[in-house]
């Protein structure tokens, strides 16, 4: 053990370049940033998680017999707001993408360093105040904060959830607005846009959404708390305002909000396909563009949260062709993935491993989606499991599959340690069965009629919910065990040296971890992303 | 607007051509290359804000609008509540801050020193007029029960309106209540870079700070601009 | 043909045999893609795994005529399933005109209907096969949605607004009744069951009903009479406010200039906001009933003012519509039979 400590202290990096609390709490180093976030996502994932398997205990039975209704709502609600506000939406950017993107970039760090440690802190005083509203009880609402229930009739602390996700939305702004000058500013000579990593290209795309999308949200829940505090009465009928005109509001923000959760995973997923395969990213400009395709559609859709709320029938119907139209750039990627494995050289670590798992995940996702934007059949299942199924494909099957993927690619660059890769497939293939095992069979209850946010049920639901909860143990477990390996190599990890995985990309070509000010040399880019055939030295040996 | 915030062609100094070894130690961040890029990285940071903050003002026109179109009525006479007379004088001098905001720009580009510091005092002067006119309005609507709400009178209507008035009084509130804060906001960051004007910290190469303040300021001027009609004039043609 | 097959919910009405072709082609289309790529992904994986350590890939990476294939080959099925999708969409929300016409109100936590006839009902509904139902619905406090998986429909109940949703049963059984939206605590208790009965047996219940109301639109003329509306709005004429008669689903002339159909929201509006839509030629005096008339009983008063409607062509619109009778009233024929049952009743 003291030789390890012995040779982390040979080359200055940006974990040993200063100790104490302080040079952690004061860092501008966004690497260090990036962590600070990854212990405060994390957390924020076990709170939610912990949530999730009290609702799916619960479910276990028809009867609501293991906790209270009202106890049944807040969990369902914390989960949700928990997991959407502080873990799905800053998960990726917050820490993968705050450490990556200078490092991609060829920057020193990101344009406002000082910006990046301000949006962390916001972040955790958004994180306080939803700590401090589960000591109270949690609100009741779910996430959706619908009207009038949410400003007159909930007895929760609603206003302290709002107030919350409202200020985890300025956290949000500030690392998108950070980023989106970063990459337009901050890119090393010679590296244009066409040669960007699509990680780059996603994360570009999330940022416009973030910067274009949260204010709406935000003023929105400014409403929401000023009329719950006030009786104001924008939102509430009896004084002449209108419910779902908060929906369109909401929707205009929690739309978009999907596409901020899945795109930088998407992201990841294109670096993982090409270093994985040792090959450039089939239809690379396609892959770009269709992120901000989707970026630009995104903001289009919002209605078909709305086809069964009293929204005309025409805009119903525009709102279904729009979406429609969402599913195009999507499946544009899936094909471009999948055909990137051809004539490959395709390895089976763990990091690929998950890119397997998101194919088949999101690309069940992504259908299921145009089944809801299939206005005829949404009507059915609308607000049913069958939507519940849906996006967890999407966020957990999309985002978490992303994220765990990239984390474990990433892993020896931020701790300079490898993973136990046999601990590594087993976690993924257990992620994979549990999820699958959880949420498919909640694609039938739906379509049975089991509404969401149900307490109590018919017991004719049993059987799915008894598989979903056996399915949550199995997903349980498949998180639980990256938690402890990855914490554990970081000390007595295998050493990783600067490329482990002979990828290509800027993030490689600099020590692992990383220097200060990310690289020894001010890198000069004169070739395109993922150019396998002009890395390294001498003749490469070509998959057949 | 965007005029306001580059500089003006003939006045200015080549100073973007300034080769990096002169290393503005104090002003040149480490990160970044050189001065060129980290003030147009800067620059672009605050029109990437700007967007935000007029999305975020956006969801309120969203409210309004659609209010004002199911209730034109109610909105008609909840206007006609307003002063209009306080509402011209206080476009008037936040159009005249603009203009001297404007004045504040140049003469930070130029290198003039002690007409920098005199212009931001001034913006900073017609800010707090106009922060103090709209204290005066507010109170007014307090006095005659049209604090939404709070103490609204609903019986000043006729039946059926006063509610859909409260409405009209619900986003007059908000929409300039949120106006004034990012007015005070300004006014906080210019009683920070009045002093710093003056000790001469702003000079023809490092000006920026001040162009995107002017940015900011010009933007919440904007955005009055759009409120002025939209809460007094509806219906006074 | 679903029948015993476990993974289906029941299907009891016109719509579900539509929704369900709609969820068979669905699944099979995913299947299909589904497959593909992971047959796909699987075939790569490990017809190109990596043989060894220092081994990179192929240099194939870009077609534009792959690019063109998978991007026009999903865009045509998504625009297919859109356009299909939308025929069932409007099937499910345009009623026919010759629906029996229900009201429905919900509240924490509970549902109530009321038939033509008079009978009311909590958190259960008994309706005849064969016959469309329109149920006209608001909500009394917070969001609501009323769900019956058997016959695929759903449609939020909002507070301050009238919805409608229709169906057609065309089995007879009993099948659950949701509610969809999220309502507070015991929302997953707010829960009844819908009984689909042969109309024979329909009329039998109608006749034995235990609840034996007024009709609504009698008992709407009742309280029209109660709370003094019938002071104004005298039904010859020549009172202070315009006479009701022949009203209904009319347009009307309105102060403002603009024309208005007189459906149900225009009445409840003018009940509840007077100032609001004021008839030409009349000024606004009437006083506002917000707060003061249960949901319920707007419904009741509705469907007076409907009844008037249906009585004949009033002066406003139709002058000799007596002579010849209003489609809507054309349409009611169908719903007459058991009407007049439970008028002799």
């Amino acid at each position: 053990m003291s030789a390890a400590v012995a040779a982390r202290t040979l080359r200055p990096n940006y974990l040993n370049a200063a100790y104490g609390v302080k040079s952690w709490l004061l860092t501008k180093d966004h690497k260090r940033i990036a962590l600070l976030y990854l212990g405060s996502v994390t957390l924020f994932f076990a709170v939610g998680a912990i949530f999730a398997g009290l609702v799916r205990i619960e479910l276990l039975t028809p009867e609501g017999d293991f906790v209270s209704s009202d106890t049944y709502n807040r969990l369902f609600t914390m989960h949700g707001v928990v997991m959407i506000f502080f873990f799905l939406i800053p998960v990726i950017p917050a820490v993968l993408g705050n450490f990556l993107l200078p490092l991609m970039l060829g920057a020193k760090d990101l344009a406002f360093p000082k910006i990046n440690l301000l949006s962390w802190y916001v972040y955790m005083v958004a994180g306080s105040l939803g700590v401090y509203a589960l000591i109270q009880g949690g609100a009741d609402t779910g996430w959706t904060f619908y009207p009038p229930f949410s400003t007159r009739f909930s007895n929760s602390p609603v206003t302290l959830v709002a107030l919350a996700g409202f200020i985890a939305g300025f956290s949000s702004i500030l690392t998108a607005l950070n980023f989106i000058v970063t990459v337009h500013r901050m890119r090393a000579p010679g590296l244009s846009w066409f040669r960007l990593p699509l990680f780059v290209w996603s994360l570009y795309a999330t940022s416009v959404i973030i910067m274009l999308a949260t204010p709406i949200l935000a003023i929105t829940l400014v409403m929401l708390m000023l009329e719950r505090a006030l009786h104001l009465g924008i939102f509430d009928p009896t004084l002449g305002g209108d419910p779902v005109l908060f929906q369109h509001l909401f929707w205009f923000y929690s739309h978009p909000a999907v596409y901020i959760m899945i795109l930088p995973a998407m992201g990841i997923i294109s670096e993982l396909v090409a270093a994985f395969s040792r090959k450039r990213v089939f239809g690379y400009s396609f892959v770009a563009f269709s992120s901000m395709a989707i970026a630009v559609l995104g903001f289009l859709v919002w209605g078909h949260h709305l086809f069964v709320s009293s929204q005309t029938a025409f805009a119903g119907t525009l709102f279904s062709v729009l979406t429609m139209l969402v599913a195009i750039p999507s499946a544009i990627k899936v094909f471009n993935w999948t055909a990137t494995l051809y004539r490959g050289s395709v390895s089976w670590q763990t990091p690929m491993l998950y890119v397997f798992g998101f194919l088949g995940l999101f690309t069940i996702g992504g259908l299921t989606g145009v089944f809801l934007a299939t206005m005829g059949f949404d009507i059915h299942v609308h607000d049913t499991y069958f939507v519940v199924a849906h996006f967890h494909y999407i966020m957990v099957g999309g985002t978490l599959m992303g994220y765990l993927g990239g984390l474990h690619y990433w892993w020896p660059k931020i701790t300079g340690r490898l993973y136990p890769e046999f601990w590594g497939r087993i976690s993924a293939i257990l992620v994979f069965v549990g999820f699958n095992l959880t949420f498919f069979p909640q694609f039938i209850l739906g379509y049975m009629g089991m509404p969401r946010r149900y307490h109590a049920y018919a017991p004719e639901f049993q059987v799915l919910n008894v598989l979903s909860t056996a399915g949550a143990t199995v997903l349980g477990v498949g998180y639980l065990l990256p938690m402890i390996y990855l914490v554990w190599a970081m000390r007595y990890g295998k050493k990783a040296g600067a490329n482990p995985w002979n990828a290509v990309g800027l993030e490689w070509e600099t020590s692992s971890p990383p220097p200060t000010f990310n690289f020894d040399v001010a890198p000069v880019v004169d070739h395109e992303a993922y150019d396998y055939h002009r890395n390294g030295e001498g003749e490469k040996k070509v998959a057949a | 607007m965007a005029a306001d915030a580059r500089p003006h062609g003939g006045i200015v100094p080549s100073d973007t051509h300034a080769p990096d070894a002169h290393a503005h130690a104090g002003v040149l961040q480490h990160h970044f290359d050189s001065l060129d890029q980290q003030r147009d990285a800067s620059t672009l940071g605050m029109w990437a804000f700007v967007a935000q903050e007029a999305m975020f003002f956006g969801g309120l026109f969203t409210a309004y609008l659609v209010y004002r179109f199911l209730y034109p009525q109610a909105f008609h006479l909840g206007s006609h509540q307003l002063n209009i007379l306080l509402g011209g004088i206080n476009t008037a001098v936040l159009i005249t801050s603009s203009l001297t905001m404007a004045m504040a720009v140049w003469s930070a580009q130029t290198g003039r020193r002690k007409l920098l510091t005199s212009f931001l005092v001034l913006t900073l002067l017609l800010g707090t007029v106009f922060l103090v006119i709209k204290y005066f309005e507010y109170a007014e609507k307090f006095h005659h029960g049209l604090v939404p709400g709070y103490n609204f009178n609903q019986a000043h209507f006729p039946a059926g309106e006063g509610g859909h008035v409260q409405l009209f009084f619900c986003l007059y509130f908000a929409m300039t209540g949120m106006h004034a804060i990012h007015m005070i906001i300004g006014a906080g960051i210019l009683l920070v870079y009045i002093p710093l004007a003056a000790k001469g910290k702003f000079t023809v190469e490092y000006a920026h700070p001040v162009e995107l303040f002017g940015l900011y300021w010009h933007f919440v001027d904007i955005v009055w601009i759009f409120l002025f009609p939209l809460l007094y004039l509806l219906g006074r043609y | 043909m679903h029948s015993g097959f476990p993974l289906f919910p029941e299907a009891a009405s016109t719509m579900a045999g539509q929704v369900d072709a709609l969820y068979v082609f669905l699944v099979a289309m995913s299947a299909f893609f589904s497959l593909l790529i992971a047959a796909s992904v699987v075939y790569c994986a490990v017809r190109y795994r990596r043989r060894s350590a220092d081994e990179v890939g192929g240099s194939f990476h870009a077609s534009m005529l792959l690019e063109v294939t998978w991007t026009i080959i999903p865009l045509g099925i998504v625009l297919f399933l859109f356009f299909w999708g939308a025929r069932v969409f409007f099937l499910q929300v345009e009623p026919p005109a010759n629906a029996l016409e229900l009201t429905a109100t919900g509240k924490q936590w509970m549902w109530r209907f009321q038939h033509p006839e008079g009978q009311r009902e909590i958190n259960a509904l008994h309706v005849p096969t064969g016959q469309p139902i329109k149920i006209e619905m608001i909500a009394e406090d917070v969001l609501h949605s009323l769900y019956i998986p058997a016959f695929r429909t759903k449609m939020d109940l909002v507070p301050g607004r009238y919805t409608t949703l229709w169906f057609e049963a065309t089995k007879p059984g009993t099948y659950h009744l949701f509610c969809a939206e999220y309502c507070g605590t015991q929302h997953s208790g707010m829960v009844g069951w819908v009984t689909v009965m042969t109309p024979e047996d329909y009329e039998h219940w109608l006749a034995g009903g235990a609840q034996a109301d007024k009709a609504p639109a009698a008992a709407g003329a009742d309280l029209f009479a109660s709370i003094g509306c019938n002071t104004c709005h005298v039904e010859a004429g020549g009172g202070r406010a315009p006479s009701l008669r022949g009203v209904f689903g009319k347009p009307v002339q309105l102060a403002s200039g603009q024309t208005i159909v007189a459906d149900a929201s225009y009445v409840r509006r003018s009940i509840l906001e007077p100032p609001a839509d004021v008839v030409a030629g009349y000024q606004p005096i009437m006083p506002t009933y917000k707060g003061q008339i249960s949901e319920e009983n707007l419904f009741k008063l509705i469907a007076y003012v409907k009844s008037l409607g249906e009585a004949g062509g009033g002066p406003a619109a139709q002058p000799q519509a007596p002579a010849a009778p209003a489609p809507a009233a054309a349409a009611a024929a169908p719903a007459a039979a058991p009407a007049t049952q439970g008028g002799a009743r």
